[in-house]
């Protein structure tokens, strides 16, 4: 008896892993750039908007091969923070209306985009990156061939993490960076160009968010629909948050919430009679506790949002 | 005079993307027109009736913003309104008309008010960033009513996921020879009180002050800050949720999903073109609503998309944004929704 439950069970963690990971890095790439944003200062809310155009962008890029895709949607997230880096950086003016306004406009231009496509009877579907087994690792039995056996992109999105890392606290640039969010009047007075950092930072949250909805649609997805990011860009911001400011902390805060949004796969495998919408709601809910928990000793960096 | 500017801006941002992607502006702009003011019946059973609930999002918005908190989850907070509004009015039958009316709506303010109460707490004891929590609870209130149309308020005959329609005795009765509801009376007397309040109570001119400079508030020892913050963000989340209630019991008459086009975010718009002003809401609420059933028609008889008329809103938020940083007028009462903890 026991004997013909355990490898199922077995079988449905390993695939819960598997998901698990599949669904946290496209939030893991968002919330990295989100991070290098917000470590310079910049609260940025028009990531969901970069994520969407990025997805948007992958389909209509693929045409020319997927690395085309995956390149043309890095591109469209950093055309729209050039937006937000002329308006809210040199401009001055405020960043969580600008961020709102640019979700606004990606939601509006690739709606309107992807309903013109349905209309002219085009599918914007495309061929995902085909699942790619690790050396050695791939050949551990059951975690193998689930665990690591996940596109390319899903393997660089962990690359990006010791990346970001030593950009960050190993580098000049990354000291100024830190500085820009810490103190902007300080770091100008050391001579630090601060809004050509912080154009930096925010073109790589662009950069990132585009990634994210690329990574979205080439290695999960692999069709776009209006409105498919559904949110995961303001989750990125969340944890973010929950990752405190750091690197290690974000992977392992977005791991969590793919972990927490596996679950909905794991248990309607299990067959539970419970109402799938339960599931989508749970890990926006544990996000808004688990901010909770962070509050007011939180690290995040002085001058955000200013 | 810079709100005609950024509406002038937005709509040609809109012209030029169409004449790019290859369709006549002109028609499809004439088409707007039409949609949205071409005839009376366009006016008042189109326009303003979908002008009702961004007016009083609006409102609420701009009520919050004005003390220094950005609630963007009103979208979520109309929902809950929303289905507060449908199981009470579904369970009305037989009851005392102006009851049946009234018990439903109050369950909608209630339910926003509710809606945003966690976030709420979370801000003013917790220091959590209001902007984000509000926003989480969006997705939850979407999976709710998801879960509320195909489960306990489905329709008796269990098909369509969609609720029962309310009764017929706890709906808002229209206005002479319209199909627009009563609310927008309601809409018109709660803008001029918040005008009221805002502009000539001490009350508000401590929330006002509260929201221009937090610590300043709280140094002159007369203004208790966290106290006019919940009642910032509360009353927004009423607002929206009454907005929720009256789209049931004067419009749809049940509940179904993706019954809001986006009200919540095209409301942030609202209040920002109307810089905060709650009488000016009115105006920018209807101008918004014109280009939504504008674009409604633009999309039966030009076939282009509805949803570009979002890029518009985002070009009028960001030349509002960019003409006040030009005259160097920022919003003083922006100072503290971004992370003052």
């Amino acid at each position: 008896m026991t004997e013909a439950i355990e490898p199922t069970l077995l079988v449905l963690l390993t695939g819960f892993l598997a998901s698990a990971i599949r669904v946290a890095s496209p939030l893991l790439i968002a919330a990295l750039g989100e991070m290098v944003g917000e470590r310079a200062g910049v609260i940025n809310l028009g990531l969901e908007g970069a994520m969407l155009s990025g997805a948007l962008a992958a389909v209509l890029g693929s045409q020319w091969g997927p690395w085309t895709g995956v390149a043309i949607s890095v591109l469209a997230g950093t055309c729209l923070m050039l937006i937000f880096a002329a308006v809210s950086i040199w401009f001055g003016a405020d960043q969580i209306i600008t961020g709102t306004a640019l979700t606004l406009a990606a939601l509006g231009l690739t709606g309107a985009v992807s309903a013109r496509a349905h209309a002219g009877g085009t599918t914007l579907s495309v061929d995902t990156f085909p699942p790619v087994s690790l050396p050695l690792l791939g050949r551990i039995p059951l975690l193998g061939p689930t665990v690591f056996q996940q596109s390319i992109l899903v393997y660089l999105t962990f690359l990006l993490v010791p990346v970001v890392a030593y950009l960050m606290y190993r580098t000049q640039w990354g000291l100024r960076l830190r500085a820009c969010g810490e103190s902007p009047q300080a770091a100008q007075a050391a001579g630090v160009r601060v809004r050509g950092v912080r154009t930096a930072a925010i073109l790589i949250s662009g950069a990132c968010g585009g990634l994210a909805g690329g990574t979205l649609v080439l290695a999960q997805v692999g069709t776009f629909a209006e409105r498919m990011t559904a949110g995961r860009g303001f989750v990125a911001i969340a944890i973010v948050i929950l990752g405190r400011w750091h690197p290690l902390g974000v992977m392992i805060a977005a791991l969590t919430f793919g972990g927490l949004s596996a679950l909905q796969f794991f248990f309607q495998a299990l067959d539970l009679k419970v109402p799938y919408q339960l599931f989508l709601m749970l890990p926006y809910i544990l996000t808004l506790f688990a901010l909770a928990g962070t509050g007011k000793t939180s690290a995040a960096p002085a001058a955000l949002g200013r | 005079m810079q709100g005609a500017m950024a509406l002038i801006a937005g709509l040609s941002v809109l012209a030029v993307g169409l004449e790019l992607a290859g369709f006549d502006a002109g028609l499809a702009l004439g088409a707007m027109w039409r949609g949205a003011f071409g005839s009376w019946y366009a006016l008042t059973s189109a326009t303003l009736v979908r002008a009702i609930p961004l007016i009083l999002i609006g409102l609420g918005i701009s009520f919050a913003f004005r003390a220094g908190v950005f609630n963007i989850g009103a979208e979520g907070q109309f929902y809950a309104g929303a289905i507060a509004a449908t199981w009470l009015g579904v369970q009305t039958q037989g009851w005392f008309a102006p009851l049946a009316i009234t018990v439903p709506l109050a369950g909608a303010i209630v339910a926003g008010g509710l809606w945003i109460a966690v976030p709420t707490w979370l801000r003013v004891r917790l220091g959590v960033l209001e902007v984000i929590s509000t926003l989480l609870l969006n997705f939850v209130a979407e999976a709710l009513v998801s879960l509320m149309v195909q489960g306990p308020l489905q329709e008796a005959r269990g098909v369509y996921p969609q609720s029962d329609p309310i009764a017929t005795h706890a709906r808002l009765p229209f206005l002479p020879g319209t199909r627009l509801h009563v609310g927008f009376l309601l809409v018109l007397l709660l803008s001029l009180a918040l005008a009221f309040v805002l502009g000539r109570t001490l009350w508000g001119f401590r929330l006002r002050a509260a929201g221009a400079n937090p610590t300043a508030a709280w140094v002159s020892g007369r203004i208790a800050v966290p106290r006019l913050l919940v009642v910032a963000l509360v009353g927004s989340g009423m607002m929206a949720g009454l907005a929720g209630g009256m789209e049931i019991s004067g419009v749809t008459f049940a509940l179904y999903q993706n019954l809001s086009p986006g009200y919540g975010f095209t409301a942030i718009a609202v209040a920002l073109l109307a810089r905060l002003n709650p009488l000016v809401v009115i105006l920018t609420g209807v101008l918004f609503a014109a280009l939504e059933t504008g674009a409604s028609a633009m999309q039966r008889e030009a076939a282009i998309p509805a949803a570009s008329v979002f890029v518009v809103e985002a070009v009028v938020i960001i030349v509002v944004l960019l003409t006040e940083s030009f005259t160097r007028r920022a919003f003083a009462t922006r100072s503290t929704a971004a992370g003052t903890a």
